[in-house]
């Protein structure tokens, strides 16, 4: 194997514990949170993806560029802004429904 | 500039790390989704700076639909459809990173290392199933495609022989020459074998198969770090893919299968299984009224909601019932199975749009053992998730499923449709205890008369 290679290698194993280490200690209360977080995180790809779509190359080439750009960033757009949607409605007890300004 | 990008790159790593680790609280988790958020910011506008990018065009382009379509749905989708919306989300990226990895190798001018042609290959496989799976999945839980299972003959045997097809042509594109009809081929395998490993899957099991195709989506996305070699990306898509494998394990533990059964097993029929089998057995109609009078005098009450709650819009009527008798200084709880909803946590979710305070929901190992001092176990929709015969009946498709100990409260309410079994069609004992009211009807129907009661009284 050649040497970036096994470096990758090292940190595709060592990211997997982490992840493991990291994703335990969410409650379960926030479990759907996290699969759309998380599923956020997963379009990274769109790093890749700006890359094909602006490198130039072959039309095809270009052309999955552009597909591979606007599914990755649903991906995150979507994905982020459903996560705060959702955390934005877990409240604690004792401050009411909603937060209500001081009267005077 | 290659240095500064891949500093820039750690950094995204370190926010998405840090990110997932504040979901770890609810106080934290908004700030932590930010944060995750930002990381991907950074690591947009640093590539945005290499200068392999010469037409930025289409990069606009595609950001422009996709921002669009992905801001509008995640404003406009209801919570209940949150299984769909995240099985589509998964599809996206496994998509993408199925794309990536073909205009990658159409940019390549020399024959890939071996290295970079083996991960091209399960980048691809692994994001086309992702793609079409999910798809599906979204399908099945929109109510689009049918929820039961599609089975035919020769079934597993199809899905074996073209997913050994795509092994073999993968290992001659690694050992001999990479061309374009074998991506094709394999992607075009990888899309079948997507279809074909969900659709004899049915509306129970889905949480499981979300979970699954969440870490699916992550594995592409780091086998596309490994073709550009890019460590960001395999960051990522570890985090994602072991996350993914977290949640699956959890909802197959909570479900009592194991994930072999559930990919290749037939249980989980939508439709409630086979009615009618049990013998008749005498069952004790409640009113609206007897459980109003109960909840009244009641000291704790714990509530059991199910997904029956959620298809029938009850949330908010349930949180109205709940603040009632919080009010009159009753100890009200809920308690919130793991396979609750349609996805993991999906209950809390659906609880937490109602406005109920999300201290007031406890997991199931958190609060079993305090049924036994409740005067009232109130449960709203749920079946399977609290049938006895999971402890004791060996042999039912139940058996060793964990539940919440309902049966141990002073007194039960049950709000149903009817005394239809759950998913796995096994009779309730607790319907036909004594301790056991049972209030027929429509669940939002039911909670709106006690609630006027309570109110009254």
């Amino acid at each position: 194997m050649t040497g970036p290679l096994l470096i990758s290698l090292y940190i595709f194993v060592l990211a997997i514990f982490v992840g493991f280490e990291v994703i335990t200690k969410v409650p379960p209360l926030l479990h759907t949170p996290l699969m759309s977080g998380a599923n956020a995180i997963s379009g990274i790809t769109v790093v890749g993806a700006l890359i094909s779509a602006g490198a130039g190359h072959s039309g095809i080439s270009t052309l999955l560029g552009l597909i591979a750009v606007t599914l990755a960033t649903i991906n995150v757009v979507g994905g982020f802004l459903v996560t705060d949607r959702m955390l934005e409605m877990f409240k604690k007890e004792g401050r009411g429904d909603r937060p209500v300004a001081p009267t005077i | 500039m290659v240095t500064i990008t891949n500093l820039a790159y750690l950094i995204s790593a370190i926010l998405f790390i840090l990110g997932l680790k504040g979901l770890s609280s609810p106080r934290t988790a908004r700030r932590g989704n930010l944060l995750a958020a930002m990381g991907m910011l950074v690591a947009v506008v640093v590539t945005l700076f290499d200068r392999q990018i010469i037409n930025f065009t289409y990069i606009i382009a595609g950001i422009a639909i996709g921002g669009s379509i992905g801001a509008i749905s995640a404003w406009q989708v209801p919570m209940t459809a949150m299984p769909q919306m995240v099985a589509v989300l998964n599809g996206s990226g496994g998509g993408a990173s199925a794309m990536v990895a073909v205009a990658e190798f159409l940019r390549m001018t020399s024959q890939p290392g071996v290295d970079v042609s083996v991960t091209l290959v399960l980048s691809l496989l692994i994001g086309t199933v992702t793609l079409t799976g999910s798809l599906i999945a979204a399908g099945k839980l929109q109510g689009v495609l049918r929820g039961a299972p599609v089975v035919f003959p020769f079934q597993q045997t199809l899905s074996l022989i073209l997913l050994s097809w795509a092994i073999v042509l993968g290992v001659l594109f690694v050992i001999s020459t990479p061309s374009l009809s074998k991506v094709v081929i394999i992607a075009l395998i990888g899309a079948v074998l997507g279809v074909l490993t969900v659709i004899p899957i049915g509306g129970a099991d889905m949480p499981v198969v979300i979970s699954l195709l969440n870490s699916y989506s992550g594995l592409a996305a780091a086998m596309t770090g490994f073709v550009l070699s890019n460590n960001v990306l395999i960051i990522s898509g570890a985090l994602v893919g072991a996350s993914g494998l977290i949640l699956t394990n959890l909802m197959c533990k909570a479900m009592n299968r194991n994930l072999g059964n559930v990919l290749f097993g037939r249980v989980g029929v939508e439709e409630g299984g086979p009615a009618g089998v049990a013998e008749q057995r005498r069952v004790i109609s409640h009113t609206a009224e007897d459980a109003a009078t109960l909840l009244g005098m009641a000291h704790s009450v714990i509530i059991v909601p199910g997904y029956g709650l959620a298809v029938a819009q009850a949330q908010y009527t349930l949180q109205e019932l709940a603040a009632q008798l919080a009010k009159r200084g009753i100890n009200v709880r809920y308690a919130i199975h793991p396979v609750a909803g349609r996805m993991p946590g999906h209950m809390n979710v659906l609880l937490a749009e109602a406005n109920v305070p999300y201290d007031l929901l406890y997991e199931m190992d958190a609060i079993n053992d305090d049924f036994q001092r409740t005067d009232v176990a109130l449960v709203v929709g749920a079946n399977d998730v609290i049938n006895p015969a999971a402890r004791n009946k060996k042999g039912c498709p139940l058996y060793g499923m964990p539940i919440l100990n309902v049966d141990k409260a002073r007194t039960v309410i049950i709000c149903k449709r009817s005394l239809r079994p759950g998913f796995s069609g096994e009779d309730n004992e607790i319907f036909y205890l004594e301790k056991t009211l049972m209030v027929f009807g429509d669940a939002k129907d039911t909670l709106t008369k006690i609630v006027s009661l309570v109110k009254e009284s």
